[in-house]
């Protein structure tokens, strides 16, 4: 049994290094799919986030609770309704998106919706609130007010851009689901890590699990390293 | 002009993945099939010929035959006669076409502790039960609705268990995953299970299980493998044609060649075998295809003429 993941891994490596097509191709496809993912997210997340941190209005602890309350919820969960929806039977059927690495984008952008919407409110809210009543007695409107709390969280927010990505280049059931691990076509990092263990290649198994790590682990550093510096 | 920037960027790279695809089949398909690897290998081969592109999901036969009701797949590859003839029957299934089989295994630890060696497999699960009660044996089951856990139930009851009171019992484990990961498992506790023998003959010979075959190729055993289209009446948007474009290619020689010839210098012997020319008359092997026919058959055919849309010429 040690000698299987010796080996393994020895081959894993060659594979890594050698620069194997199909090695990249996954990679790649991983990378842009959780990318336009995050980048989707954000059109969203950003407006919500804002209103969550700088506006005082009504329902926003409870908003605010919801978001933190989905952070939790397993990614099949998700992946289970998003096939749903998507299914040629369900309510958006009509897209005919199903299986395709668009739906995954869209999943996997309402995956991490709540990642987001958390981490850049709190981004957001570890600003002096001072910046702000400043802005506003220099004459700023509530706009501009705004924007210079914003600008001040960039770092912040930044930090907060790169765990959601993490998160979706990270996760299985949404891209299982709604991609359905095509060869050459929706197939990603975690579901080709699932599902060639079942055909029994282990090798490309370990070799892509040792990219996804070296993307996960190295942002997650990242991040650790340039909150200490913020701090 | 920032949003206008990211909606530009998602749109096209998402319009970049799709990439070159063109026509497309999605075909949902038993995990056996697809764990082998033999559908890599029809692929290529008739990627090679025709500009579809086929897009394989492994599910099982129980879910891809939900997929096909949903309407989201074009064309399913399963093997459990029974759940065939009421996907039929439903409306949703038509242009049945047998493509292959070859035989469930029962196979177990190498010191076979419910001594079921050499034993007819109804026999076999007998002693499997008494030793299961005895707690010497295990037994792992698929669980998850496929084929080869329809195929189990059917053993049970023809063995005279009730399946949902063994299901319940201690020894009896429910893998719920597919054909690998169930072998894995079985292999891990040491317990028998009910496997088809293309993933088990490359899960053996691949060294990743040690489980030994515990009996011959019987009647009981058979497993036939067909592809079945989704009737585009009742799901406007599926692609009918290419599906049977790919069921035409999968029964002709060429086909049936691919699947024959599959595993046979890796394994020593075909994992999955051509059924097209057995089932015509004269065949070489007169016994295994009257197995099919009683097994496999529906009111004496393949697919009776209610459920057929065109393609005349695969129903000689």
């Amino acid at each position: 049994m040690a000698n299987e993941i010796i080996e393994g891994l020895l081959k894993a490596f060659e594979l890594v290094f050698s620069g194997d097509p199909t090695l990249v191709e996954i990679t790649l496809r991983s990378i842009l799919v959780s990318c336009s993912a995050t980048l989707l997210c954000l059109l969203w997340s950003m407006p919500i986030a804002v209103a969550l941190s700088l506006r005082r209005f009504h329902g926003r602890i409870l908003i605010k609770g919801m978001f933190h309350a989905l952070l939790g919820v397993p990614t099949v969960a998700f992946g289970l309704v998003l096939f749903l929806l998507l299914s040629k039977s369900g309510p958006l059927g009509f897209l005919r998106i199903l299986y395709t690495p668009t739906a995954m984008i869209l999943g996997q952008a309402v995956l991490i919706t709540p990642i987001a919407v958390s981490l850049i409110v709190s981004a957001i809210e570890a600003i002096d609130p001072e910046i702000r009543n400043l802005a506003k007695t220099l004459g700023a409107s509530e706009l501009e007010a705004a924007l210079a709390v914003l600008k001040e969280s960039t770092s912040g927010v930044g930090l907060a851009v790169i765990a959601s990505f993490n998160r979706a280049i990270a996760e299985l059931g949404v891209a299982l689901m709604v991609g359905g691990n095509i060869g050459g076509y929706t197939s990603v990092l975690t579901t080709t890590i699932a599902m060639e263990t079942n055909k029994g290649e282990l090798e490309l198994s370990i070799a892509l699990t040792i990219i996804l790590l070296l993307i996960v682990i190295g942002l997650s550093l990242f991040i650790n390293v340039a909150q200490r510096r913020m701090t | 002009m920032l949003i206008v920037a990211v909606l530009v960027s998602v749109g096209a790279t998402s319009y970049y993945l799709r990439g070159s695809i063109g026509e497309r089949v999605i075909v949902s398909t038993t995990t056996s099939l697809y764990e082998t690897e033999l559908l890599e290998t029809v692929e290529d081969e008739f990627e090679e010929k025709y500009t579809i592109d086929l897009n394989f999901i492994s599910v099982g036969t129980g879910i891809a035959i939900q997929h096909a009701q949903r309407g989201d797949a074009d064309l399913i590859l399963v093997h459990s006669p029974s759940d065939e003839r009421k996907f039929l029957t439903g409306g949703t299934g038509v242009n049945r076409k047998i493509i292959a089989y070859n035989f469930f295994v029962i196979v177990g630890p190498e010191n076979d502790p419910a001594h079921i060696q050499g034993l007819q497999p109804l026999q076999a699960l007998s002693k499997i039960v008494q030793s299961g009660r005895n707690g010497t044996a295990e037994w792992v089951s698929r669980g998850d609705n496929s084929g080869t856990h329809s195929k189990e139930k059917s053993l049970w009851a023809a063995a005279g268990f009730n399946y949902n009171d063994v299901s319940k019992e201690s020894w009896y484990i429910n893998a719920v995953s597919g054909m690998g990961e169930t072998l894995r498992k079985a292999d891990y506790f040491e317990a028998y299970t009910l496997a088809d023998t293309g993933t088990y003959l490359k899960y053996f010979n691949d060294g990743l299980v040690t489980l030994e075959v515990m009996m011959e190729e019987e009647k009981e055993l058979l497993n036939v493998y067909s592809a079945i289209a989704v009737n585009q009446t009742l799901h406007p948007t599926v692609n009918f044609n290419g599906a049977m474009t790919f069921v035409k290619w999968l029964v002709s020689e060429e086909g049936q060649q691919t699947i024959e010839q599959f595993g046979k210098k890796t394994y020593g012997k075909s994992l999955f075998n051509a059924a097209t020319n057995l089932l015509k008359e004269n065949t070489s092997q007169p016994t295994v295809a009257q197995w099919i026919r009683d097994y496999a058959f529906f009111n004496g055919t393949e697919c009776p003429s209610e459920y057929r849309i065109g393609s005349s010429e695969l129903y000689p």
